[in-house]
């Protein structure tokens, strides 16, 4: 232990002190990191199923089909076979579970028509939109319309 | 068969197939049990979503199911998906003017007054699932990342709420929910895509103008639709590699 | 900071001696700054008590993530090293001459070494001299990153240029420069010491020089920008005359950039004398920092106000008392000076007595 390193003792324990504190980190990230980070990539693999956790509120046409197979029916060959139950129905998930309240609210006989198919520059021509008060004035489309087979004969 | 024999008679049967059905498939589709998606396997699949503005009417349908489906904030300033309408005037096509009442969740009213020579469509916007996405590139820990199956999601546990992310979106579809302080985003409905179900906007969408495509299915009907059509991505100058596919996309949309 | 480490760098590197009673006040500016720097980040954060997270998993293609470690190297290696080294001597005389609780204090700062011999000091100034040539280029790599951070945004093209980085570095180097030269005179106008009219004279220059720069990038901005008249330049054109009227033409341009430089070339120009030179610098100083900022919110709020589709704008609704308020902004605004008195008080930047180092009596050294 010679003076020849005395003089510079202060920068040592400077880069001691550096040395220390890059090793507490390092070994401190070990703590938070969580485990599955970085399987997949830069990300923590359990997020991936986190974001598959979420309830579902919509059931989808199979499930509606399932036991409703007589509307489906009749819906197939008619103008709405490609509009799904829930389009019109809203979200049906707890519905097909069998939870309460096992009758979903029927949908407004008027509102929910005129919402898709009132006249309009911006929708394409070739969709079926009406001028509603002049077609229907102050009545219900429903009056005339069966929702699942809409065309009249 | 009269009335209230058929109204028995399904009632009836409804009870028994209840049942048996109940049983089967729909034993965790209830309110806060979510169903664990064991034969998903994430890289069998690579998703993408198809918009054709020839077929969308702005009846809001989508926007409607979005936040009921993903528990989006109910007001007019966050959303997931929205619907945007373009009138063109055709004497100023560079300058379109564009509208989003509430983001089209109540639909679109009239527009008072609109000149003769317009033309007017809707625009569907949603994330665009980029693969080369500038908000993964730009999280500055991992948080919002590229799932092996193509769906850019985000880490609610992760995310700091920096809005290094929502700056680097270039279609502006990232925001910051005030109930977590992180940021959320269209998920293309993960959590239904992953256990055969389509996403919530596609399925209530009743003119098929938004279309689910699994790019990896080779039965896919995407392939044979992107391959009829003329189809164009969004803003294709900043490069992002975007898996959202619109039919019928004019010039003027930004 | 930036022009805080320029002018401690000109000193040391440069043997621009002139400048050197402003030395160690320029390293203590610049390290007061840089702590509260990160203040307004972590405030703005939806999860300040994640941002550690930036340093575990960082991701490395993330410019944010980076720049904490670039600002962690400059913290420490450059800022802390340096200032330690230049204060060794004063610290261990401190230690040396302290009872109690400061004892205490100082003999951790010296890392319990009692060493001031003159080779001691000699390797001192020797390691010194080398960190101050590698600060030179980190502080350029952190003022510039902070630049790249908004510059290499290319959805949002109020941001993306090339020219933001360098915009970036030099209009901080303005700043510093003008903040350490108005600190020096409030300072020895409150310690009641003789201004070294030769040392601000030499900063107000680099100031000038510096600001050309700053103003000639920002204009080729601005030209490139008007001439170019790309899809998004209507937007922004519209943007810029309405709600970034007062902070960009008033502020920015004309009160922060033109009136200063004006002032500035008039010292330069003309033979002034040197009262009236001081007041000038003390007016062009003050209005250069308005400007400086005016165009830091120009840039961050600016690239805000506008749609992503360039068809609408958003509106900047400033709150108060939130954590993101102008109160707690206020605050972090006076809080490096705040800082900056308690390590002028520890760490001292001028000597107790005036030495005779060059024989003029009353003249500040270090």
């Amino acid at each position: 232990m010679g003076s020849r390193w005395h003089n510079y003792s202060h920068l040592i324990r400077m880069a001691a002190l550096f040395v220390a504190g890059i090793l507490i980190f390092l070994v401190g990230r070990s703590f938070f990191v969580p485990a599955d980070f970085g399987v997949y990539g830069h990300y923590r693999a359990g997020a991936l199923d986190d974001a598959r956790a979420r309830p579902i509120r919509f059931a989808g046409q199979a499930a509606c089909v399932e036991c409703h197979s007589d509307i489906s029916d009749l819906r197939k060959t008619a103008r709405h076979a490609r509009v799904s139950c829930e389009s019109c129905h809203g979200a049906l998930a707890t519905h097909a579970a069998g939870d309460e309240p096992l009758k979903p609210t029927r949908p407004n006989g008027k509102a929910l028509c005129v919402g898709c198919h009132t006249k309009s520059p911006s929708k394409p021509v070739a969709f079926p939109q009406i001028d509603v008060a002049d077609h229907a004035g102050d009545n219900a489309c429903i009056e005339c319309h069966n929702p699942h087979a809409p065309k009249m004969s | 068969m009269d009335e209230s024999r058929r109204k028995f008679l399904m009632g009836a049967g409804r009870l028994l197939v209840l049942t048996g059905a109940a049983s089967v498939a729909w034993d965790a589709i209830v309110e806060g049990q979510p169903e664990k998606a064991p034969n998903y396997n994430t890289i069998d699949h690579w998703w993408g979503m198809v918009i054709d503005i020839e077929k969308c009417i702005g009846c809001g349908q989508c926007v409607r199911a979005c936040k009921e489906e993903n528990g989006v904030l109910l007001d007019d300033e966050h959303f997931r998906t929205w619907v945007e309408r373009y009138v063109v005037d055709m004497d100023d096509p560079e300058h379109p003017l564009v509208d989003a009442p509430n983001g089209g969740y109540d639909g679109f009213a009239d527009l008072p007054g609109m000149p003769e020579n317009i033309k007017t469509f809707f625009v569907p916007k949603l994330c665009n699932h980029c693969v080369d996405s500038p908000c993964v590139q730009v999280c500055p820990v991992g948080a919002t990342f590229d799932s092996p199956d193509g769906v850019v999601l985000v880490d609610k546990d992760r995310c700091l709420g920096c809005r290094y992310c929502v700056q680097a979106c270039p279609y502006g579809c990232r925001y910051i929910d005030p109930r977590t302080n992180t940021v959320d985003k269209c998920t293309l409905c993960y959590h239904r895509i992953t256990k055969g179900l389509t996403t919530a906007c596609c399925e209530v969408c009743p003119t098929g103008a938004r279309m689910l495509g699994d790019l990896k299915n080779p039965t896919d009907p995407i392939h044979a639709f992107l391959r009829t059509h003329k189809v164009q991505v969004l803003k294709p100058q900043m490069a992002t590699g975007s898996k959202t596919y619109y039919n019928g996309l004019d010039g003027s949309v930004r | 900071m930036a022009g805080a480490f320029i002018l401690a760098s000109l000193e040391r590197v440069f043997n621009v001696h002139v400048v050197k009673p402003t030395y160690r006040l320029a390293l203590l500016t610049a390290l007061a700054f840089l702590i509260v720097a990160p203040l307004p980040l972590q405030l703005h954060l939806g999860h300040p008590e994640r941002s550690l997270e930036m340093y575990f998993t960082p991701h490395t293609t993330s410019a944010m993530a980076m720049f904490g470690f670039v600002y962690l190297w400059y913290l420490m290696v450059v800022l802390v090293l340096e200032i330690w080294l230049d204060y060794r001597k004063d610290l261990v005389l401190a230690w040396r001459a302290s009872r109690g609780v400061a004892r205490w204090f100082y003999a951790v700062l010296c890392l319990g070494v009692d060493n001031i011999s003159d080779e001691a000091l000699r390797i001192d100034d020797t390691v010194g001299h080398t960190l101050t040539i590698i600060g030179i280029p980190s502080a350029f790599l952190l003022h510039g990153y902070v630049g790249f951070i908004f510059g290499s945004i290319k959805a949002n093209p109020w941001w993306s240029t090339p020219l933001m980085p360098i915009v970036f570095l030099f209009s901080a180097m303005v700043s510093g420069i003008a903040l350490v030269m108005l600190m020096y005179m409030a300072m020895s106008k409150l310690y009641r010491r003789e201004i070294d009219v030769a040392c601000v004279d030499k900063i107000a220059q680099y100031l000038f020089y510096a600001f050309i720069i700053d103003f000639t990038l920002e204009m080729i901005d601005l030209i490139h920008r008007v001439y170019e008249s790309d899809e998004s330049f209507r937007a922004l054109d519209f943007m810029v005359h309405t709600r970034l009227f007062t902070s960009q033409i008033v502020l920015q341009i004309m009160v922060g950039t033109v009136v200063p430089l004006a002032l500035l070339a008039v010292t330069q120009l003309f033979t002034i004398p040197s009262a009236t030179r001081l007041r000038i610098y003390t007016v062009a100083g003050v209005l250069t920092l308005v400007g400086i900022f005016a165009m830091r919110w120009n840039v961050v709020i600016g690239g805000q106000l506008f749609s992503k589709s360039f068809l609408g704008y958003t509106t900047y609704k400033m709150q108060y008392v939130t954590r993101d308020g102008l109160l707690p902004a206020i605050a972090l605004l006076i809080a490096p000076f705040g800082i900056l008195w308690l390590l002028v008080r520890l760490l001292p930047p001028w000597a107790p007595e005036p030495a005779a180092e060059s024989g003029v009596v009353g003249k500040a050294t270090v």
